[in-house]
């Protein structure tokens, strides 16, 4: 293995990590309103709303994310009346179809994972709040939602890791992120190890990343499982800003 | 009305691309398998490695599986294609062949989707093993069974029960993981669909085809898993 190579090689490959990042986001931003829409409909919506949050996942779980990206990306302009409307500005755009297919699939994942978290606070605990005379929306704000987040954090994480693999999917439509450029560079140079273990390095060190702020999150909600002394000497810190 | 309609492009007629569309989902589904079986195989090695190998070998699989699970799948596609290619022809050329030897894309993709999946078969069967209750084996052991029986009989029988939900979830999690082997040039479905959008230039019917295949295939998968799950487990209180 050639290290200079490989250094340079980090450096050409580091200027896909804003597109990499900002797909990612983006979709997780634009997939946690889907995830909870449709954990919503499935939980509490009528009859045919369940009906279509089920068949929603069924189609997102049941094909390639791939294929979606075609669809989306090649298939939608195949009619005229999407090429004349106003969202072909957006479809158009291989960036936003990206981003499109990317939240719609994590939406389906996503809401799965939500779905288990609100599923997970104890009927119990949703009476004691109504026993106290918290309206559904307090008691929901209040009891069910908090619990519900720490639940599903770990699983959420997970589905990040994913979803920042996922991007890599987007080079196929001509997008330049890591994998895009990793895909370039191989076809440039024929130095396969080298641009591999590079692109490679650049992913486990944004999904290191994200496991600890994920883990630091999780740590920082779960105060009430940790023994007391724990708690106490972290409280003691950030009133004295020092340890004592 | 000058371009074909969807039923008529789906259809067996002269048209029709239905014949090249099934043959391109036996070929999804041989990607899947060969890649499901080297997966598997692997993953049982390192599962076996993680749970009761040396402190070298359980940190090989340890590395392995973080390293695996940490970077896309597409990566690792190129990973073997190219560097499959240039590593066959090294050889070739070694043997005193001449020119630039392309390692089949059905060699390269089942292999990568192998190597990617034998991460997701590790956990599946370490967690597995891991269900096994001391007292079970401790039990055989009091019964007098050699190590080979006790595998036999009591370790593996219960290790499958526990795994098998596990290994459903990998499968079709490589069923369409599949897909992306289109990069290679492997005529299986989404290949088999852009070719076809390409040359009628009805993209929407051929991706929409290819999707309506999978969604059968997981969903057939998804029965028959059911099954399996149901008669494994049955004399279990539920």
């Amino acid at each position: 293995m050639d290290f200079q190579f490989f250094g340079e090689t980090i450096l050409i490959l580091s200027a896909g990590i804003p597109l990499t990042l900002t797909l990612a986001s983006l979709s997780v931003f634009i997939g946690i309103f889907i995830a909870i829409g449709i954990a919503s409909a499935r939980l509490w919506g009528p009859v045919w709303m369940q009906k279509i949050a089920r068949f929603y996942l069924f189609v997102f779980r049941g094909t390639p994310l791939l294929v979606q990206i075609f669809i989306i990306y090649y298939g939608l302009g195949q009619f005229e009346a999407i090429r004349d409307s106003a969202a072909w500005i957006v479809l158009r755009e291989p960036f936003w179809c990206a981003v499109l297919a990317l939240a719609l699939n994590t939406g389906a994942y996503g809401s799965e994972i939500v779905r288990g978290g609100l599923l997970s606070v104890p009927q119990g605990q949703i009476e004691a709040a109504r026993a106290c005379g918290m309206s559904p929306r307090l008691g929901f704000m209040r009891i069910i939602l908090p619990q519900a987040v720490r639940q599903a954090l770990p699983a959420y994480g997970n589905e990040l890791i994913l979803l920042c693999k996922a991007t890599s999917l987007a080079s196929i439509i001509t997008l330049m992120e890591i994998t895009g450029l990793a895909a370039k560079l191989i076809s440039e140079t024929y130095r396969v190890i080298e641009v591999f273990a590079a692109a490679g390095l650049i992913y486990l060190a944004i999904n290191f990343i994200l496991t600890r702020i994920v883990s630091f999150t999780d740590y920082r909600l779960t105060a009430h499982l940790r023994p007391a002394s724990e708690v106490l000497l972290e409280i003691d810190e950030n009133l004295t800003g020092a340890n004592p | 009305m000058d371009t074909p309609g969807f039923f008529e492009l789906m259809s067996f007629g002269p048209e029709g691309w239905a014949p090249a569309l099934l043959r391109a989902a036996m070929m999804t589904l041989a990607i899947a398998a060969t890649g499901y079986v080297i997966g598997s195989t692997l993953g049982a090695f390192l599962a076996w490695g993680k749970v009761s190998g040396g402190r070298v070998i359980r940190g090989f699989a340890e590395t392995y599986t973080t390293v695996l699970r940490g970077i896309p799948d597409l990566l690792v596609i190129y990973l073997f294609y190219f560097g499959g290619s240039l590593l066959l022809t090294k050889i070739m050329r070694g043997l005193g062949g001449e020119g630039f030897f392309d390692l089949p894309g059905f060699a390269a993709g089942s292999i990568a989707i192998g190597v990617v999946s034998a991460a997701q078969h590790t956990e599946v069967f370490r967690g597995a093993y891991r269900a096994v209750t001391p007292g079970e084996i401790e039990a055989a052991v009091a019964m007098g069974m050699a190590r080979p029986t006790l595998f036999r009989r009591i370790i593996l029988p219960l290790t499958a029960r526990h795994a098998l939900p596990g290994m459903g979830n990998v499968w079709q999690i490589t069923l369409k993981e599949s897909a992306l082997v289109s990069v290679t040039g492997v005529v299986e479905l989404v290949r088999q669909a852009q070719i076809g959008a390409g040359s009628t230039r009805q993209p929407f019917y051929f991706f929409f085809a290819s999707a309506v295949l999978f969604l059968v295939i997981t969903w057939i998968s998804g029965l028959v898993l059911n099954r399996a799950e149901r008669h494994f487990s049955r004399g279990l209180e539920r």
